[in-house]
């Protein structure tokens, strides 16, 4: 099963909209509730990165009987260093983003914390792909 | 009792770390501020809007901004929860201001009813 | 501790779950950080916040937390509530700031998460 969520950067009031989708497809499956969690937080966290930090970007979403595979391409600033990103409490958001509860730096260390494997790469100027696969069987 | 007037607790800050074995980072030079009560908020924002001078600012929040409002505000001190550490330039400017920065490994939650018990009947 | 019991505890108003008010929690955590909220693994949490915003709802959807209170009197729009009938999450609104909302449940008996 293949399916594709538009997300709008800057649309606050929207975003988590296809982390919810992919919420209702799992649990349509029967999927473990604790693989559930791990999933939809990975995936909502990477959901938010692109409205707060993205032009615009597109969540592609594979599902097969064992797997998931979760894809974000974006358009946008790119991550100048993927390795410092990813350190807990380094972070970039607007004072805009902050009072809206995240830009805390703590979206990366939660999506690799959560996804069974997390891949990220960026193009700065360009935009930025997070590849986020679960087992789900 | 209006739930954001400034109380006289006749409290200090030292007082309210030894009762709740907090960890002092910096600012020892503030420890006998006064303290009026409490505010628990992640947002520096909302801290700017509603906490009132002499309160005790209890945050996960380390941005570096936290003690430019902890200064502002003319706030008791900062208590960092679950662990959180200071970075080290707002460390100096805790130094500066004679503003206190505390931590705990509780909780907000934990943390802010514990001190609750602690105030409530002053 | 019941939804029912935190209502009165809190002198606070219910916005929606109205038939579920027996439902109980058995944790708490006060955040205005929602990714500090996405870390959480517990159940039958109920999530203290002063940040009224659709991201609140979301978060509590992706986190399994079916109870939030609103404190510092925040106002929570009819689309908040709309989403948060959908996703079976009682919604609270209580008018002490966030100190004392966390200092009368924790006096009330009510555990903290860690």
């Amino acid at each position: 099963m293949h399916f594709e969520y538009n997300i709008e950067g800057g649309d606050f009031t929207r975003a988590g909209y296809a982390s919810s989708q992919v919420k209702k497809l799992l649990k349509k499956q029967g999927v473990e509730m604790s693989v559930i969690k791990r999933t939809v937080v990975a995936a909502y966290e990477a959901e938010v990165n692109v409205v707060a930090h993205a032009y615009g970007g597109v969540m592609y979403v594979d599902l097969d009987d064992r797997q998931m595979r979760i894809v974000l391409q974006d358009t946008g600033p790119g991550i100048e260093d993927i390795q410092q990103a990813m350190e807990e409490g380094y972070s970039t958001a607007s004072d805009a983003v902050r009072e809206m509860g995240f830009g805390a730096g703590m979206g990366l260390s939660n999506m690799k914390k959560n996804a069974h494997e997390l891949n990220i790469e960026s193009e700065v100027g360009k935009g930025t792909r997070v590849e986020i696969i679960m087992q789900i069987a | 009792m209006n739930d954001n007037d400034p109380i006289v607790l006749a409290m200090q800050v030292k007082e309210i770390v030894q009762a709740l074995e907090l960890k002092v980072y910096s600012g020892e030079e503030g420890l006998d501020r006064e303290v009026s009560g409490a505010y628990v908020s992640d947002l520096l924002s909302d801290v700017m809007g509603h906490a009132d001078t002499g309160q005790l600012w209890i945050t996960l929040q380390t941005h570096k901004n936290v003690m430019a409002i902890a200064s502002l505000k003319d706030l008791a001190a900062v208590i960092l929860v679950a662990g959180h550490k200071p970075a080290e330039n707002t460390v100096e400017q805790s130094n500066e201001e004679g503003i206190p920065i505390l931590g705990t490994l509780l909780s907000n939650f934990e943390i802010s009813g514990r001190l609750y018990e602690l105030i409530k009947n002053r | 501790m019941l939804v029912k019991e935190i209502i009165e505890v809190l002198d606070a108003r219910l916005l929606c779950g109205e038939e579920r008010q027996d439902y109980g929690v058995e944790v708490a955590f006060a955040s205005d950080l929602m990714s500090d909220v996405l870390t959480l693994k517990d159940d039958h949490v109920l999530l203290i916040t002063g940040l009224a915003n659709m991201q609140t709802i979301r978060t509590a959807e992706m986190s399994d937390i079916h109870c939030v209170v609103f404190a510092r009197n925040k106002k929570v729009s009819p689309e908040m509530i709309e989403l948060a009938r959908e996703n079976d999450i009682i919604l609270i609104e209580c008018r002490y700031s966030m100190f004392k909302t966390c200092g009368l449940l924790y006096g009330s008996g009510l555990k903290a998460i860690y």
